[in-house]
């Protein structure tokens, strides 16, 4: 992993600087069964291909934003910070 | 004998400056532009190491740092290639991978008797069996096996520095495309750096008829247009994001271009002959460069076989130097069946072509020249074999990267030479791959063994996976599979080339040392106070400033001042701070008054407890939470990570750093905090988890009645600047009092005795709250909050393990991780065990079976392989009703 990240803060860094939580997963809303809990918790799609990934500044601005990354070739094809839920920033 | 020839303009060496330095022991004489390699072929060296298998003797092939052949040790550094590495008056150069020296090895014994008895795969069939000698088989082969010695002992010397750089264009290789492609990328604007390995630019330029002149004005041209020359330098490979590390002397320089130009030429290729690693046969190269850079003859009477204009230059070379060329032979005119070199001692004697023999001490050969493709192929390129001229061109060069001149196929039209000259009749090994000894006849049979993929066979052989990396080996061995198989290259494919291209040394890797290490404010104080300190995570903080058992006593009986500066602390605020709080933790803040504080606990989504602390509201919208000393980084991540899912109107601010904190705790520790606070402390205006602002000794400080170790105490926050003059300020003022400050070890005593968990110490990343036994944690009669789902599904299933209280009926201190067993078998663990004089027994907390987590239930503690008696407590082993720290 030497590619570069373009956070939607600072541009184009290593990504040394950032760590990731991985794939945006859906989380449920209400009371889940057992299986859709642990479906939530531990299962990733783990797409070959793009998908949209949460991804965190460490050692530049601290900021979470989202990223659309190829895992095939890791190109990051577009970064965003996340529009709230209550649409109030 | 020394064979230098008349001094020439363009020669490297300084004839003036004489450098010394010895071989196995015996002074080899060179001078200023030598390589250790140079000097010794210039006093008759020919045998320079022996091989990796047989311990044949073996010379200079290619003289320019790509094979095994000149790998010794320089002044205890295995694996130095000799014939570029520069000299250096007083080294110490040994041979290596020998028993006795490199002209009399007796591991060369395996060359005449084992030789037939090793083919591939040899050891794993042969040591197999029976399997209890394999200890001492393992013993023989690892000593053996592999190639230098490293001494376990040794010490890092010298300065390793790593440097983050970006240019627009990076050129690998400064022969004339390379130089060029510079000079044109400079010109139209870019900032341009050029990685070249040779002590000067210039490749193969340098070895041409004309001398060094075009390559030095080349070089001029590019340095004076601002092109950056980066050598002697390598290129270690191509990474994502077209980032390439550079080996510069001691600099790694991890380089980021918008376009890598990998101009890095042809890689010249031995032919596959029985005797082709005699001593004495080599690349075209080699033998130019002995004559051009250091006016060497290469040896007396020579015979030159080539597939393309190198042996022509080569001639030219050879007989301007006085050698004479017995023979010629160009294979794009004549392609002969059988050439077979024979020689004495190891060294080339003569070389017969179809049977006709010629007499010579030098055999310089070569097939089609190889696109150095290797860091194309790093960067993703494919490679197709072109079945003309007998070579792998790189295609499908991805974007951000441009091949140019040899490295990008440009090599002519060489002739095909035959995958191997052997014919039927010759005994005499071929070799495919030098360094690591594998003849035509192993590869063969690897073959016949069913290893009939390319790749299988490199893992099987292990050729192409020795120090050439494939630059030598890895065409002849596809197409001679090729040709075994009676398919064509192009379905037999090529291995897959990965980083490193060049060696790289893992102290440059390594770069220099960090151990960053934070420190409180208070630092120098505790040192002062006679602390011992420890490591805690990246904190360095006081294990105990004397006796701790004493700083226990101190603490129960008086008070106690300890710095907790290294507490996680974040300040939370904005409109939906409460809210966030309530969603984030498993208990409750809502309804929680301003001045007051709570103990919160952070579980995630699995339930699984991740850290612990306190949480004061200072205001309606403002809290102050207290994180592990290792976790506030990660439990400000977490915060601002679910507040970019949820969006509440919310800041978190890491006050780590900017604040310090001391706790005094102790009977006298509010006689103390009388004496220095300006506001009132008695027992009903500042009660137990209570949060009040105030000046301690002038210090504005946030005050926090908790108490971790048990006592009455205070947490004063207050700005870093001031650690050591408060920290002053209460010892001074608590002399009175007997004040002592004390330290991590006595701190864990203390909270163990009140039953506080450490998380990280008695949880793992397996604990819940259920099961560590902090059920009044958990509101599940609150909305949504982070871990909810899993706690109930923890108290559907029901409890399984529980974190209790113990104390034990024995005067040995058993380890923490210690064994809990329960009929003969492993059923938990302890986490933290300590001697408690409060308690006047070991107590400890452990992980047992639910159904033990009843107040005096026993179960058996393995202490040094004893079983030992254990009873359960479910109470804190002091101070059960929490007077004390009420009071
Ligand atoms: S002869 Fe030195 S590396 Fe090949
Ligand atoms: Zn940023």
């Amino acid at each position: 992993m030497t590619f570069q990240v373009p956070c939607p803060n600072c541009g184009p860094r290593p990504v040394e600087e950032f760590t990731t939580t991985g794939e945006v997963r859906e989380r449920p809303v209400e009371s889940p069964s057992r299986r859709d809990l642990s479906h939530y918790i531990y299962f990733r799609r783990n797409a070959r291909g793009v998908q949209t990934e949460w991804w965190y500044h460490r050692f530049g601005c601290e900021l979470w934003f989202l990223a659309d990354r190829d895992t095939h070739d890791n190109r990051v094809l577009e970064t965003r910070l996340p529009t709230s839920s209550r649409g109030e920033w | 004998m020394v064979s230098r020839l008349r001094a020439r303009e363009d020669e490297r060496i300084d004839r003036g400056r004489p450098v010394t330095f010895t071989f196995d022991g015996t002074a080899v004489r060179g001078f200023e532009g030598d390589t250790f390699g140079s000097a010794m072929y210039a006093e008759g060296r020919r045998v320079f190491s022996r091989s990796f298998k047989y311990h044949r003797p073996r010379g200079l092939v290619c003289c320019a740092g790509q094979c095994a052949n000149c790998m010794a040790t320089v002044d205890g550094r295995p694996n130095v290639r000799l014939c570029v590495e520069p000299i250096r008056e007083g080294a110490d150069v040994n041979g290596q991978n020998v028993l006795g020296s490199v002209d009399r090895d007796f591991l060369s014994a395996v060359d005449r008797f084992a030789g037939p008895f090793t083919p591939p795969g040899f050891y794993y069939k042969t040591f197999i069996r029976p399997r209890r000698l394999w200890p001492l088989y393992e013993k023989l082969l690892r000593n053996a096996a592999g190639l230098g010695k490293l001494n376990p002992e040794a010490t890092r010397e010298g300065r390793f520095e790593k440097e983050h750089r970006s240019v627009d264009v990076l050129v690998v290789g400064g022969g004339s495309e390379g130089l060029q492609a510079a000079i044109e990328a400079a010109q139209a604007g870019s900032s341009v750096a050029l990685v070249d390995d040779g002590p000067e630019p210039g490749g193969a330029l340098l070895l041409t008829e004309s001398g060094d002149e075009p390559a030095r004005a080349l070089a001029n041209k590019a340095r004076e247009v601002g092109v950056e020359l980066l050598c002697p330098a390598r290129a270690v490979g191509v990474y994502e994001g077209n980032l390439v590390p550079i080996e510069y002397d001691n600099v790694l320089i991890r380089m980021r271009a918008t376009e890598i130009v990998v101009a890095a030429g042809v890689v010249e290729q031995p032919l596959v002959f029985p005797g082709n690693d005699l001593v004495g046969v080599m690349l075209p190269g080699a033998a130019s460069r002995l004559v051009r850079f250091w006016s060497i003859k290469p040896g007396e009477r020579a015979v030159v076989i080539t597939a393309d204009d190198s042996g022509a230059r080569a001639v030219e070379t050879l007989k301007a130097a006085g050698v004479r060329v017995a023979a010629t032979v160009d294979l794009r005119a004549t392609m002969p069946e059988t050439i077979v070199a024979s020689g004495k001692k190891g060294r080339v004697t003569g070389v017969s072509i179809d049977g006709d023999s010629v007499r010579c001490d030098l055999v310089v050969a070569s097939g089609s020249p190889q696109p150095a493709h290797a860091l194309l192929s790093h960067a993703g390129a494919r490679v197709d074999y072109d079945a003309g001229r007998g070579v792998f061109v790189p295609v499908e060069v991805p974007d951000g990267i441009r091949a140019v001149g040899g490295a990008a196929g440009d090599v002519g039209q060489p002739g095909l030479p035959r995958p191997s000259f052997g014919g039927s009749g010759s005994k005499a090994k071929e070799f495919v791959c030098i360094c690591e000894d594998q003849t035509t006849k192993d590869l063969r049979y690897a073959h016949a063994e069913g290893y009939d993929s390319i790749e299988l066979s490199k893992r099987y052989t292990t050729v192409t996976m020795g120090p050439c990396q494939g630059r030598l080996c890895h065409l002849n061995s596809v197409r001679l599979y090729a040709e075994t198989s009676g398919t064509d290259e192009s379905l037999i494919g090529t291995t897959t080339a990965r980083p490193p291209w060049s060696p790289v040394s893992l102290e440059v890797l390594a770069g220099r040392p960090h151990e960053p290490a934070r420190r409180t404010s208070m630092h120098d104080r505790h040192k002062k106070l006679g602390a011992t300190m420890m490591w805690t995570g990246e904190w360095r903080r006081p294990y105990a400033y004397g006796d701790p058992a004493a700083e226990v006593r101190g603490v129960h009986e008086a008070v106690g001042i300890i710095d907790v500066s290294t507490l996680g602390k974040i300040l939370v605020s904005g409109r939906d701070a409460a809210t966030f709080l309530e969603r984030i933790y498993p208990n409750r803040f809502g309804d929680m008054a301003s001045g007051r504080i709570r103990y919160g606990v952070l579980t995630s989504d699995a339930g699984r407890i991740t850290d612990d602390g306190t949480i004061a509201r200072l205001a309606d919208d403002t809290f102050y939470v207290t994180t592990t000393s290792t976790g506030a980084g990660a439990v400000v991540e977490w915060f601002e990570w679910w507040n970019a899912i949820w969006g509440y109107e919310l800041d978190v601010v890491n006050v780590t750093g900017s604040l310090a904190a001391i706790n005094v705790a102790g009977p006298d520790a509010r006689a103390l905090m009388e004496r220095l606070v300006d506001i009132p402390v008695d027992a009903d205006s500042f009660r137990y988890l209570d949060a009040r602002q105030g000046h301690v000794a002038g210090v504005p400080s946030l005050l926090l009645r908790i108490g971790f170790v048990g006592e009455l105490g205070y947490e004063i926050h207050f700005p870093s600047v001031q650690g050591e003059f408060l920290l002053d300020a209460l010892v001074t003022e608590g002399a009175d009092f007997g004040a002592v400050p004390f330290g991590l070890e006595s701190q864990r005593v203390l909270r163990l005795e009140k039953a506080h968990i450490l998380v990280g110490q008695d949880t793992d990343s397996e604990s819940n709250l259920l099961e560590a036994s902090m059920p009044w944690i958990l509101k599940l009669d609150k909305g949504d909050f982070v871990g909810r789902w899993s706690a109930e599904q923890v108290k559907a299933r029901g409890l399984e393990t529980r974190l209790v209280g113990f104390r034990l009926k024995t005067d040995d201190l058993p380890v923490e991780g210690g064994q809990i067993v329960g009929d003969g078998q492993p059923v938990g663990r302890i986490t933290s065990v300590r001697r408690s004089e409060a308690a006047d027994a070991i107590i400890g907390l452990a992980w047992v079976p639910a159904d033990k987590a009843v107040e005096g239930a026993s179960f058996e503690a393995r202490v040094d392989g004893e079983l030992i008696p254990a009873e359960v407590t479910l109470e804190p082993f002091y101070d059960p009703d929490g007077e004390r720290l009420r009071s």
